[in-house]
C-alpha cells in the first residue's frame, strides 16, 4: 500500500469524504504502525474513548480532524511507531496520537486535487479524559469512519465549517 | 557513508526517532545525530557545528521548515549540506516551495523505510 492513492477533484463533491478519510486513516496505521485497520462493527461502546487529538484546517476547507481512542490504544500506537515494547511515558504517547492525527489529515487533504495547497494544517493538540463537548461556532458538516485498531474501537472525525 | 553527522528537525519527538530509524534502516551509519524541534533551534544547533544531512518537517512552532531552508545559505556551517523535507505537507505548492527555498529531496508522511532510503542515498552519494 501506499499514499499516492489518485486524487479525487475537490468539485466532485464530499460523498468521497468518508473513503478517502478512511483511506488516509489505512496507509497511516500501514505504513508508520505495520498495522492493519480493520471495519469496525455497526454498533461499538464508545465508553472508554478519552483520548482525543485535533488538528485545526484552515483554507480552502476550514475544520478540525480529531481521532478518538482509548488510552490502551494510544499507548499501542506509540509502541507500534517506536517499535519498542508498550511502556511509553504519557508525553511520548500524546506525540505519537497527535503526529497520527496530523498525518491522516495531511494525507486525506493530500488526496483531494486542489486542497493541498490551499489549506493548511495546525499543529496537533491532545486531550485526554472524555468529559467535554465540543462545539462548532458556524455551520459545519461532519464525516466520521470508525475502525479497529488490534481490535479496539478508533474513530476519526472530520467536521468541516460550511 | 561512515558516522554521517545528521540533524533531524520535527516538533514530534516520536517523529525524530522514527526518522533516525528509518536512517539506519537505510543502511546510513550515523555517527552523530542532532535534533531540533523548530527551525530556530535548528539553527542554533548549526551554530555548534556541521552536519552530513538534514531532514526537516515543514509544520512546526516558532520557525517552520520552509523558513528555516530559506535561512540556511546565510548560515556558515550549513553551506553545502543537504536537505531532504519530511512533511505532511505534500501537496506540488509545497514541494515546489520547498524546492526553490534550497531542499534536495522531499517525502510525504506517511512514508516508508524504503522511501527514506530511495530519497536520501543518492543525495548522500553526491557528496562522496
Amino acid at each position: 500500500m501506499n499514499a499516492s492513492t489518485p486524487r479525487l477533484a475537490e468539485t466532485e463533491g464530499r460523498e468521497s469524504w468518508p473513503l478517502l478519510l478512511g483511506l488516509a486513516a489505512r496507509e497511516v496505521f500501514s505504513l508508520m504502525l505495520g498495522t492493519q485497520l480493520a471495519a469496525a462493527p455497526e454498533s461499538f461502546p464508545e465508553e472508554g474513548l478519552d483520548v482525543t487529538s485535533m488538528v485545526g484546517l484552515a483554507g480552502r476547507v476550514c475544520g478540525v480532524l480529531t481521532l478518538r481512542c482509548s488510552a490502551a490504544s494510544a499507548a499501542l500506537i506509540a509502541s507500534k511507531m517506536l517499535g519498542v515494547d508498550a511502556g511509553q511515558d504519557g508525553a511520548e504517547v500524546w506525540d505519537a496520537v497527535g503526529e497520527v492525527s496530523n498525518m491522516i489529515a495531511g494525507n486525506f487533504k493530500n488526496k483531494i486535487t486542489g486542497m493541498g495547497d490551499g489549506c493548511m494544517l495546525s499543529v496537533p493538540t491532545v486531550i485526554t479524559g472524555a468529559d467535554y463537548s465540543l462545539r462548532a461556532l458556524v455551520d459545519s458538516d461532519k464525516v466520521e469512519i470508525v475502525q479497529l485498531f488490534e481490535g479496539s474501537a478508533l474513530i476519526v472525525s472530520l467536521e468541516v465549517h460550511s | 557513508m561512515n558516522n554521517m553527522r545528521v540533524l533531524i528537525v520535527d516538533d514530534s519527538s516520536v517523529m525524530r526517532k522514527i526518522v533516525e530509524r528509518s536512517l539506519r534502516q537505510a543502511g546510513i551509519s550515523l555517527g552523530h545525530v542532532l535534533e531540533a524541534g523548530n527551525g530556530a533551534e535548528a539553527l542554533a544547533a548549526l551554530n555548534q557545528g556541521t552536519v552530513d544531512l538534514i531532514l526537516c518537517d515543514i509544520n512546526m512552532p516558532i520557525m517552520d521548515g520552509l523558513e528555516f531552508v530559506k535561512q540556511l545559505p546565510g548560515v556558515e556551517n550549513a553551506k553545502g549540506v543537504p536537505v531532504v523535507m519530511i512533511t505532511t505537507e505534500g501537496s506540488e505548492g509545497h514541494v515546489v516551495q520547498a524546492l526553490s527555498a534550497g531542499a534536495r529531496g522531499y517525502i510525504r508522511k506517511p512514508f516508508t523505510p524504503d522511501q527514506v532510503k530511495e530519497h536520501v542515498l543518492p543525495i548522500l552519494a553526491e557528496k562522496l
